[in-house]
């Protein structure tokens, strides 16, 4: 049996029992997030790369071998950087998970579904449980807002769940139109024959399959104008379900984008490289500056998560026969999960001692939380990309890629998305400054002065976090080896 | 790697483990972290003076041993930034000053802080900003000088924060971090215009590499050294982005000394001076470099004559003096003046904070000056090296920032007549503010209590002032500078050009005494214009206030009223998605959650079996 399907097992399986053992719950999700962590730290250490193209852990059942659905399982470099990050934010994400009240068995069960999901949307090779394991862990996501969420959480949930949904079908058009644009007579839907009839330039799907994909997978990544529904949720959702959605679960967009869209459409994308290039600036600066109006701690951390995706989008964007590009991108995806995560674990502290994350209502609690205020200092950091952090590797690749990404001519549109992008570092200092400011530094409040320091169990969880985006930020080629192979542009 | 080249790194993480070691274990006791710290700031001096002994690499031999930290090559990308140590003069003249004026201010926080609350914070973030800052002084690239920059600047953003449950301090350090990422901006995509057009960012290939661009294209090459340069108007805080500096003060006083005023505020001239030879192809980019440095000179002399803050009349000093060097980059033909003025500077200037830090302490921290008066009874030593870091920074023979001033001065002479009278003029502003805090503070009668009861400060903290008077005395003699320096002296220059400089001394020094000397209660002299800082904070602030903040206020309006609407509408209506909207009404979000994945799979089923 691969390895690849415990890692999915282990999820699904602890989440039987904390829905049958709920008063464990919290420990059985512990044990099952812990053990898969593991699983995917021994996956990164022992993997060797098979060759050019080549994935590993292989394990194939057939389910519908006539429509060429297989249950298809296999990762390579890039999918274990997704694994790896999967597992830190799955397990953190139920360590810092506050106390839930009411039924811990469906909390962490639903959190447990969610981290399967990703593990099975990261390790699968066949697009239609690519696809399905997305869906899996969607649900939950819903519930977890719709249930355990605050304030007006049913709307949240419902503006969420059909932005999502409307996504996910667009998505699905595009993979449908993608699959029936296939060569050959014998159905596939193998992700691998799909990569390589794209790079030999055998596949020519009409444009709107392009957009169909686009649209999709950049609506679950909150793409401008499609993201609203983005700070909204994470805002609303319990920590956890906020650090596993805008951590990981967000990024099966961008790993789809550039798993799939950049080999099949260097056309398309070069042709529409104009129009995707104005999102882009504006997911940069105009939602930065949105961000930056932000008056509650998490609405600005959702936000900010939303601007952060157009450097990932540039990197995409840029990624037309450009290795450095994509590996950036590909950097950047685990840096940001880290750091949203982080920052989105110590809200939730904060929410759960203070009742409330108005700026107005907090300040100068670096007195009274010192830990709390040195991680929140260090995830912000890492957030607006300071060295030493796994986020400024990935921007810095992403600009350099990026600004090379349209050729010779001076100030092309590239260049001048490339220079928002570098003004968004100042917007990100703006804001999570501003923030750091608001909430630790100054004056104190007289209410707060009784507060204690959050537990060393409750931020044990974002040192870990911060350790593995610094071991990564200290020497980014450990991930680069095991990105670009996989990333590589013939 | 051989003994020697070991060394630089040595040097490099040594203060990285000091301030791991301090931030883990600081708590234990004060000494431990105070010891440990300077430990690793002496070492790395020590360090740093054997590795000026040693002999210096071949000329065009790259830096070293560098370690492929981002490295594409293997996978057929041209792309690596390497993490290398560059030893040549340049970074061994600099990292005998940084760690030299480091390890004394290091000894000299034992006794300014030794009452302060978070003593192992400070010291911690003494040594990361040691090591950020050694980081720029040996970087072989410019990405890795710029990453260092940065840290450098987050570093300036603890210390400046040190008091954070003051609003004040907690103001001060995000403007400095904000404000130095604006001029970061345009380092950055200078770093990007110059690798994309010239194909390198490392330092030894820069040159050959931008020769091309310096004929016909001259105009990229001139683009990309401007955005170059604006890392240093944030770093060297020049005009326009010179507003954090003064900010910065509400620091403890010997971080004001060490970083914004002696070595990381200098770092924007050092990284010119790292790039000299590439700069001198660019006449365009030499003259916006003058030109800015020249108008900083002047304009923060004259801030500085109407403030009555001694830290923040130092602080306009800085700026000034840091214009000063901007300005030498330049005019003189020869990267060496403007290090020149930078060694000299750092010993002065960061003497006279130290001792600004001991008049501090022996009031009580009381920082206005027109709360001060007659101490030199009180506090004779201080007195003393503070009147020699002063007759330094005017620029009086035989102190160092004589020798280094007028040379700028002359060079400005040659250049351009504008730049000469403006840097002359400055020497005016220079001793009257100089003068005017030394009198207003030492001498007429104590003008508050505090004044009445002031004391001198501990030993420790006298020594360190003592070695840097010392060094402030004698760095810019000739007969020992050649030892160091051989910055080049501007040919044809008239007899009188030095008499104007000595009358420009003079007058601004009869004027402070004429003014100040008698000890009058309060200023006689009022410029709001001057004292209000040309009002350029105040116009900075309405900006962020009410157009960056309006800006970010419409943009969220737009994007909760405009976008969510027209999106929601379109998706909704257009779509087609009504019976979405049913199913919302329904309002059992499991049961929607369980048909919403099983429709999507049986759509898709549906689909394909057609």
């Amino acid at each position: 049996m691969s390895p690849l399907l415990s890692l999915i097992i282990i999820p699904l399986l602890s989440a039987v029992t904390c829905f049958l053992v709920p008063s464990r719950a919290r420990f059985t999700a512990m044990l099952g997030t812990s053990l898969n962590f593991l699983l995917c730290v021994g996956l990164v250490v022992g993997y060797r790369p098979a060759g050019d193209g080549e994935f590993s852990f292989l394990m194939q059942w057939p389910v519908l071998p006539g429509l060429g659905i297989h249950f298809l399982l296999g990762v390579d470099g890039f999918s274990l950087v997704m694994l790896l990050l999967s597992g830190v934010v799955s397990l953190c994400a139920v360590w810092a998970s506050p106390d839930p009240g009411k039924s811990p068995g469906l909390y962490f069960g639903n959190i447990l579904l969610i981290s399967a999901g990703v593990m099975g949307a990261f390790t699968s090779l066949d697009v239609f449980f690519f696809y399905a394991f997305h869906e899996l862990a969607l649900i939950p996501t819903f519930l977890l807002i719709g249930i355990w969420g605050s304030g007006d959480r049913q709307a949240v949930a419902w503006k969420a769940t059909i932005y999502l949904a409307f996504g996910s079908f667009v998505l699905l058009l595009g993979l449908i139109g993608l699959f029936l644009a296939m060569p050959g007579d014998t159905p596939t839907f193998d992700m691998r024959q799909w990569i390589a009839v794209g790079r030999l330039g055998e596949i020519n799907p009409p444009a709107w399959v392009y957009f169909a994909l686009l649209f999709g997978f950049g609506t679950l990544v909150s793409l401008f104008p499609f993201h609203t529904w983005a700070p909204a949720a994470y805002a609303s959702a319990p920590s956890p379900a906020s650090m596993l959605h805008a951590g990981v679960l967000k990024k099966f967009g961008l790993y789809g984008l550039l798993r799939l869209v950049v080999p099949i459409f260097p056309g398309a994308m070069i042709e529409w490289a104009n129009l995707l290039l104005v999102l882009i600036a504006c997911n940069i600066l105009y939602v930065g500056y949105v961000t930056m109006a932000q008056k509650r701690l998490d609405w600005m951390i959702g936000y900010s998560s939303v601007m952060h995706m157009g450097y990932l989008f540039l990197g995409f964007a840029g990624g037309i026969y450009n290795t450095l590009s994509l590996t950036g991108a590909g950097m950047l995806i685990f840096g940001h999960g880290l750091s949203v995560a982080a920052l989105f674990a110590l809200a939730g502290q904060l929410r759960a001692k203070t009742g409330t994350l108005e700026f107005s209502e907090l300040g100068g609690l670096g007195r009274v939380m010192p830990m709390a205020g040195l991680l929140f200092g260090f995830a912000t950091m890492a957030s607006i990309g300071l060295p030493g952090f796994a986020n400024f590797a990935g921007e810095v690749m992403v600009f350099f890629g990026a600004f090379a990404g349209g050729g010779e001519e001076f100030l092309n549109a590239f260049q001048v998305v490339t220079v928002a992008a570098v003004w968004g570092v100042v917007i990100s200092a703006v804001y999570g400054l501003r923030a750091y400011r608001w909430v630790f530094f100054g004056e104190m409040p007289e209410r707060w002065a009784g507060l204690k320091d959050c537990a060393p169990g409750a931020l044990m969880p974002v040192v870990l976090l911060i350790v593995f985006s610094m071991i990564v930020g200290f020497y980014p080629q450990l991930l680069i080896s095991l990105l670009t192979p996989s990333l590589l542009v013939p | 790697m051989n003994r020697f080249e070991i060394i630089p790194w040595v040097i490099l993480f040594a203060p990285l483990g000091a301030a791991a070691l301090v931030l883990f274990f600081g708590g234990l006791s004060k000494r431990l972290s105070a010891g440990v710290a300077i430990f690793a700031a002496v070492l790395t001096c020590v360090l740093s003076w054997m590795l000026w002994f040693t002999p210096l690499p071949a000329e065009g031999a790259g830096g070293g041993v560098g370690i492929g930290w981002i490295d594409l090559r293997p996978y057929g990308c041209n792309f690596t930034i390497e993490i290398g140590l560059l030893t040549d003069y340049l970074s061994r003249l600099m990292l005998l000053v940084v760690t030299t004026v480091a390890s004394l201010v290091f000894v000299y926080s034992v006794g300014y802080m030794a009452k302060e609350e978070g003593y192992s914070r400070y010291f911690a973030g003494l040594c990361l900003f040691l090591f950020s800052m050694l980081g720029i002084v040996l970087a072989e690239n410019f990405v890795m000088m710029f990453i260092f920059w940065e840290l450098v600047g987050v570093s300036s953003y603890i210390l400046i924060g040190h008091y954070f449950g003051k609003n004040s301090a907690a103001e001060a350090a995000k403007q400095a971090f904000t404000v130095n990422r604006v001029g970061d901006f345009g380092f950055l995509l200078g770093i990007l215009m110059l690798w994309f057009y010239a194909g390198t960012f490392q330092f030894s290939e820069l040159l050959g590499a931008t020769l091309p661009l310096a004929g016909g294209n001259s105009w990229i090459l001139a683009i990309a050294l401007v955005l170059v340069f604006c890392g240093t108007i944030g770093k060297s805080a020049q005009m326009p982005l010179h507003v954090w500096l003064p900010n910065s003060m509400e620091g403890p006083t010997p971080v004001s000394s060490l970083l914004h005023a002696a070595t990381m505020v200098a770092a924007g001239v050092y990284m010119l001076a790292r790039i000299f030879p590439v700069l001198e192809n660019s006449p365009v980019a030499l003259t916006v470099i003058a030109w800015v440095g020249g108008i900083t000179c002047l304009l923060a002399g004259f801030m500085g004559i109407q403030q009555n803050d001694i830290k923040r009349i130092l602080a306009y000093s800085t700026i000034s003096q840091l214009g000063y060097m901007v300005m030498a980059i330049g005019v003189a033909g020869n990267g060496e003046v403007s290090m020149f003025h930078l060694v000299n500077h750092a010993f002065f200037k960061c003497l006279l904070f130290l001792a600004a830090g001991s008049v501090i302490v022996g009031m009580h921290h009381e920082q206005d000056i027109w709360k001060m008066g007659g101490l030199k009874n009180k506090m004779p030593f201080t007195f003393l090296l503070m009147g020699m870091g002063a007759l330094a920074l005017s620029g009086v023979p035989p102190f160092s920032g004589y020798f280094s001033k007028d040379l700028i001065i002359e060079w400005a002479w040659v250049s351009n007549k504008g730049l000469f009278w403006i840097s002359a003029g400055a020497v005016l502003l220079t001793t009257l503010y100089t003068f005017r805090l030394y009198f207003v503070v030492f001498f007429g009668p104590p003008r508050s209590d505090a004044a009445k009861k002031a004391h001198e400060s501990p030993l420790v903290m006298i020594l360190p002032m003592a070695v840097l008077a010392g060094l402030s005395l004698i760095s810019g003699w000739p007969i020992l500078a050649h030892y160091y320096i051989h910055p080049a002296h501007p040919e044809g220059v008239p007899f009188f050009v030095s008499l104007i400089i000595y009358a420009f001394l003079l007058v601004g020094m009869v004027l402070a005494g004429m003014l100040y000397f008698q000890g009058p209660k309060k200023d006689p002299v009022l410029i709001p214009f001057f004292a209000n800082r040309f009002y350029i904070d105040d116009v900075y602030g309405w900006g962020v206030r009410v157009l960056q903040g309006g800006f970010a206020a419409i943009c969220s309006f737009v994007d909760r009223w405009v976008i969510d609407g027209l999106v929601k509408f379109s998706a909704v209506v257009a779509w087609g998605f009504g019976f979405l909207l049913r199913l919302l009404q329904v309002g059992n979000l499991q049961a929607y959650a369980f048909y919403f994945g099983a429709g999507a799979i049986l759509l898709f089923y549906l689909l394909l079996a057609k």
